[in-house]
């Protein structure tokens, strides 16, 4: 029975809302310079003149250990065994023995000092997923989450997009270290309530994204005694709390979930915690993330506590190995990079000890003190520069001129080439010399124009730098 | 920056209205206040009947709540330093028992949630097995779960090739690429799924469907199962409030997988038995007309073929009429085909998108299709599902949301690794439907052995049983109690039709694919226990 049915010209049917909406925040700069290194990826044989991704906070200092572990330990990722298990139908909190290595896990990252049941963790795909739920479950739409500002651009989407809950910023500024003040907090929820807005938790990226700093104690404090004065909930995202470098004798990492800890139920159990191996790891292909809650209402507690798992006294060394190395590793990454970075006359947020990118200071190099010459200066970076770094207007920044430079997803060779483009970009502004337009062919790329010849990028800033 | 607020979400309006209704003063209070006394009487009279008209559509139209239950939250504060509210009720594990000042309250959707699954009888059920699983050996007297659609005929197959390829599989396809074997396992990919397992999926699909249509891999979404495949879906062609005609009876799952989020509404559409459960197009016009007098936009028309519950396979007339009605009403078309592989029938099973390939000048880009492999390749633990779309702005839209459910790459470059493995998949796929048949004929004649006739299923892993006879009130209420018997006195879980939406009271769906040939038998002593006792 086949043949015509009605006319072609008939209208497709509407897509709803979310579909058409742009609240998937693709359309910002921080993923128009993804955009930028899709379409010419650096590669040091094939594509040498391509953009370098400086926007992807990944880390891949330690895949070596990861690989190490896994060639002698070949039953870790062997499904045969407990196959059966594995293949049907899991409780959707996650397999209980995963669940447990997890809870192990964070707390080594926080050297024991907290102890995390494993039957209040909720395994989801990934922190995105994690922080999507948790606001679906603790704001209606139209509410709001207080969160400080500069925070991680997707936020603006995972937070909002489905749930239709709003992010009312709390602007941090330099002069405070960006650290969020009571003052602060005060006014962005007296803000909110006066637009008849209900304000349902503060989010915290503890370490920060993108400052790359820890939260101090006291600060920490503050929050927590704000949320309960308000009677609200507070989320803290510790996706970064296990790359935290600062040395032992400066003040490092403190969990929420410390500081609540010895707290009577009532405190403990409005913060909830958003943790994930796709950074501490460099696993986020795994799609690995946790949402943590000590409030029966949020996370429902499944029955006894049944001690069963295998091979936990072995990867419990190996999970402390790993922090330590990785530790240690992404210490002296960054100890370059901040290096690196001061040559060509750059500075970095002072503290930075935590994360997988250093939040730069290109105030001095902005025309103008907007977000329009932060733009201008950013864009100026992906086509002249060909670095792809996050300009700070896209984490909201209240301060034009931060960016984020991510440093842990390439080679320290790749690495070095970045930082020698920012260093020649640097000497050749300073000069006053104008770019050739960028053209898809590596070579064109590099030339520019002095005094109205053409120079290669390196020759020029070796003789006029 | 603030969203829209979206007036049309009921539990919203309703929290608010708990807000209003909780404030000191009456809210009309100001209003009439500053009419003045001359027109005190008109001028307070209107606002306050439409005040109450309000009031009394909110109370009507609210999710239900009951009284809440020791472990829900309270009413949410009205005031931030109000800490006399009442206490979020805990339960009693941990025995603390100092007073505390009131928690922040969940939102309503959470609030919803939490007390949702309460009430369903599909999930206390499973709840109810979950600790006493029968066993033949160690637990011959626990509860027999015939409540859950898991295959466990030929997993024995699946962890064979596991057992066999499974280390080799997830480091295959790196070495070529790149140096470092964990890389291409660890990082960031497209969170709507690899090329590979789209492609790989795309010629399952088709193999599953005896060839009879090809499928685009860059039309394909991956998502972490067809539940999220279903509720992205959902999230992209409805907005909150409006609503999808479900042929029911169906399954439970959308009730939650679909509604929960979205703010979607499911309108049951009845099949009836004396027309075989068939999907009826002049029911779905009158329940189309129905909705649009109460003002709801439906969005589309969603299908599973095969049936859950009943095992039916949809006609290939039937998918044509279904193509032409959602045409004429400018709808969608979302076809749960997630059975598609677990036939056994003398029926075959058509896809819409065979169906849809045929016909000229249609605009397929209404026409949407959920898949994964939890059934038909009896991996519901990896966690893999599809949304297959003719709509390349639905199949962009669903790409990002997919970010939210996304599948691990390592579970990515397994699942790749054995669809490429063609000898196995064609084993497998005919075993498969061979045990599913002779499981399926053994479990209808066991009942048939205690009177019970069940509907003539062509796919899937139930039998559609009609327990009728054995109700004593031909009521909804009359098929709880036997419901209610049949999980207590015979400790056998089964899904009554009332959680299917099932009008007509008394049909039973029950899995048959967790039991072996053994089981059988203690089934139908079970049984027994029940329909022995009936008067």
């Amino acid at each position: 029975m086949g043949g015509k049915l009605l006319a072609s010209s008939q209208p497709e049917p509407p897509l709803s809302d979310i579909a058409t909406s742009a609240a998937h925040g693709e359309d910002s700069p921080y993923f128009a310079g993804w955009k930028a290194y899709d379409e010419d990826p650096y590669d040091p044989v094939t594509n040498p003149s391509g953009v370098i991704q400086m926007g992807l906070a990944e880390n891949q200092v330690s895949f070596d250990l990861l690989e190490t572990y896994l060639r002698e330990h070949p039953e870790a990722s062997d499904c045969g065994v407990g196959f059966r298990e594995n293949a049907l139908f899991q409780d959707y909190h996650g397999l209980k023995s995963f669940r447990m290595a997890m809870a192990s896990f964070m707390e080594t990252i926080r050297g024991g000092k907290v102890k995390f049941d494993p039957d209040r963790i909720v395994l989801t795909a990934g922190a995105t997923a994690a922080n999507e739920l948790l606001t679906f479950i603790l704001a209606n739409p139209g509410d709001a989450l207080l969160v400080p500002t500069p925070y991680y651009p997707g936020f603006d989407r995972d937070l909002r997009w489905r749930t239709g809950v709003n992010i009312v910023p709390v602007h941090c500024c330099s002069d405070t270290g960006f650290q969020v003040t009571a003052g602060a907090l005060q006014a962005a929820y007296d803000a909110a309530v006066a637009a008849g807005t209900r304000v349902r938790g503060v989010l915290l990226t503890n370490p920060s994204n993108p400052l790359g700093t820890t939260i101090k104690r006291a600060v920490l404090k503050g929050v927590v005694d704000f949320v309960a004065r308000h009677n609200i909930h507070l989320i803290s995202d510790e996706i970064y709390s296990g790359s935290v470098f600062a040395a032992d004798d400066e003040p490092g990492f403190v969990s929420v979930a410390e500081l609540v800890d010895g707290d009577d139920l009532g405190v403990a159990s409005r913060v909830h915690v958003v943790y994930s191996l796709s950074k501490d790891l460099g696993l986020p292909g795994f799609r690995v993330g946790v949402v943590y809650s000590r409030n029966d209402a949020v996370v429902a507690p499944r029955g006894a506590y049944a001690a069963h798992a295998r091979r936990d006294a072995r990867r419990r060394a190996f999970a402390a190995a790993y922090v330590r190395a990785n530790r240690a590793r992404l210490r002296e990454r960054h100890g370059h990079v901040v290096a690196g970075l001061r040559r060509a006359g750059v500075s970095c947020l002072r503290g930075g000890n935590a994360g997988l990118f250093v939040w730069v200071d290109m105030r001095p190099l902005l025309d103008e003190a907007t977000v329009a010459g932060e733009l201008r200066l950013w864009r100026r970076v992906v086509a002249e520069a060909k670095l792809n770094i996050s300009p700070g207007s896209s984490c909201h920044c209240s301060e034009p001129g931060w960016f984020r430079v991510c440093f842990a997803n390439m080679s320290l060779e790749t690495l070095d080439v970045a930082l020698q483009r920012l260093s020649c970009q640097r000497k050749l502004k300073l000069v006053g010399i104008r770019f050739k337009s960028s053209h898809k062919d590596g070579a064109a790329s590099r030339l520019v124009i002095v005094q109205g010849k053409n120079y290669d990028l390196l020759d020029a800033a070796t003789k006029f730098g | 920056m603030l969203n829209e607020i979206r007036v049309c979400d009921p539990s919203w309006l309703a929290c608010e209205m708990d807000h209003l209704m909780n404030q000191p003063e009456p809210p009309l209070f100001g209003v009439v206040a500053s009419l003045g006394r001359g027109g005190l009487v008109l001028g307070s009279l209107i606002p306050c009947a439409l005040f109450y008209f309000l009031q009394l559509y909110i109370k009507r139209n609210r999710p239900p709540q009951s009284p809440p239950p020791p472990t829900r939250p309270g009413s949410p504060s009205s005031s931030a330093a109000n800490a006399t509210a009442s206490p979020i009720h805990r339960s009693l594990s941990r025995g603390l028992l100092t007073p505390r000042a009131a928690l922040p309250a969940l939102s309503a959707r959470g609030a919803v949630v939490r007390a949702g699954d309460e009430d369903s009888l599909y999930y206390a059920g499973l709840r109810r097995c979950a600790d006493d699983l029968y066993h033949p050996v160690s637990n011959p007297d626990g509860f027999i779960n015939l409540g859950i659609a898991e295959n466990h005929l030929s997993l024995d197959l699946v962890g064979r090739w596991i057992e066999e390829h499974a280390g080799p599989a997830l480091l295959e396809g790196m070495t070529e690429e790149r140096d470092l074997t964990v890389r291409g396992l660890a990082t960031y990919q497209p969170y709507d799924g690899i090329l590979a397992l789209k492609m790989a999926l795309a010629g399952f699909m088709r193999q599953v469907m005896h060839e009879s249509v090809s499928f685009d891999p860059s039309q394909m979404v991956i998502t972490s199962g067809a539940t999220p495949a279903m509720e992205i879906l959902s999230f992209c062609l409805a907005d909150p409030g409006n609503a999808f005609l479900v042929p029911s009876p169906y399954y439970p799952g959308w009730d939650r997988d679909i509604k929960w989020r979205t703010g979607v509404e499911l309108i049951p559409v009845p099949c009836r038995s004396t027309d075989n459960f068939n999907i009826s197009i002049t029911a779905l016009e009158i329940a189309y007309k129905q909705a649009k007098k109460r003002g709801i936009r439906v969005r589309g028309v969603l299908i599973s073929n095969p049936s859950n519950p009943t095992g039916g396979i949809v006609p290939r007339e039937t998918l044509h009429d279904l193509l032409e009605f959602v045409a004429e009403k400018n709808i969608h078309l979302i076809s749960d085909e997630i059975f598609a592989g677990s036939t056994y029938g003398s029926d075959k099973f058509v896809s819409v998108a065979d169906v849809a390939n045929e016909l000229e000048e249609y605009d397929k880009g209404r026409v949407h299709i959920i898949y994964g492999i939890s059934k038909d390749l009896s991996l519901a633990g990896f966690r893999v599902g599809v949304i297959y779309s003719y709509n390349e702005n639905i199949v962009a839209a669903a790409a990002k949301i997919a970010r939210f459910s996304s599948v691990s790459t390592p579970t990515q470059r397994l699942l790749v690794s054995m669809l490429s493995d063609q000898k196995f998949i064609s084993d497998y796929l005919r075993i498969n439907r061979e045990r599913l048949q002779k499981m399926y004929l053994l479990f209808v004649d066991a009942l048939k052995q205690v009177g019970i006739e069940c509907f003539k299923s062509s796919g899937g892993f139930y039998c559609w049983a009609d327990m009728s006879k054995y109700i004593r009130s031909y009521s909804e209420k009359g098929e709880r109690k036997l419901w209610d018997r049949l999980l207590e006195e015979a400790k056998v879980n089964v899904t009554p039709g009332s959680s299917c939406h099932c009008i007509e009271p008394g049909w039973f769906r029950c899995c048959f694919t967790t039991l072996s040939e053994q089981d059988i038998t203690v089934l139908v002593e079970r049984l027994r226990r029940v329909t022995d006792t009936h008067k």
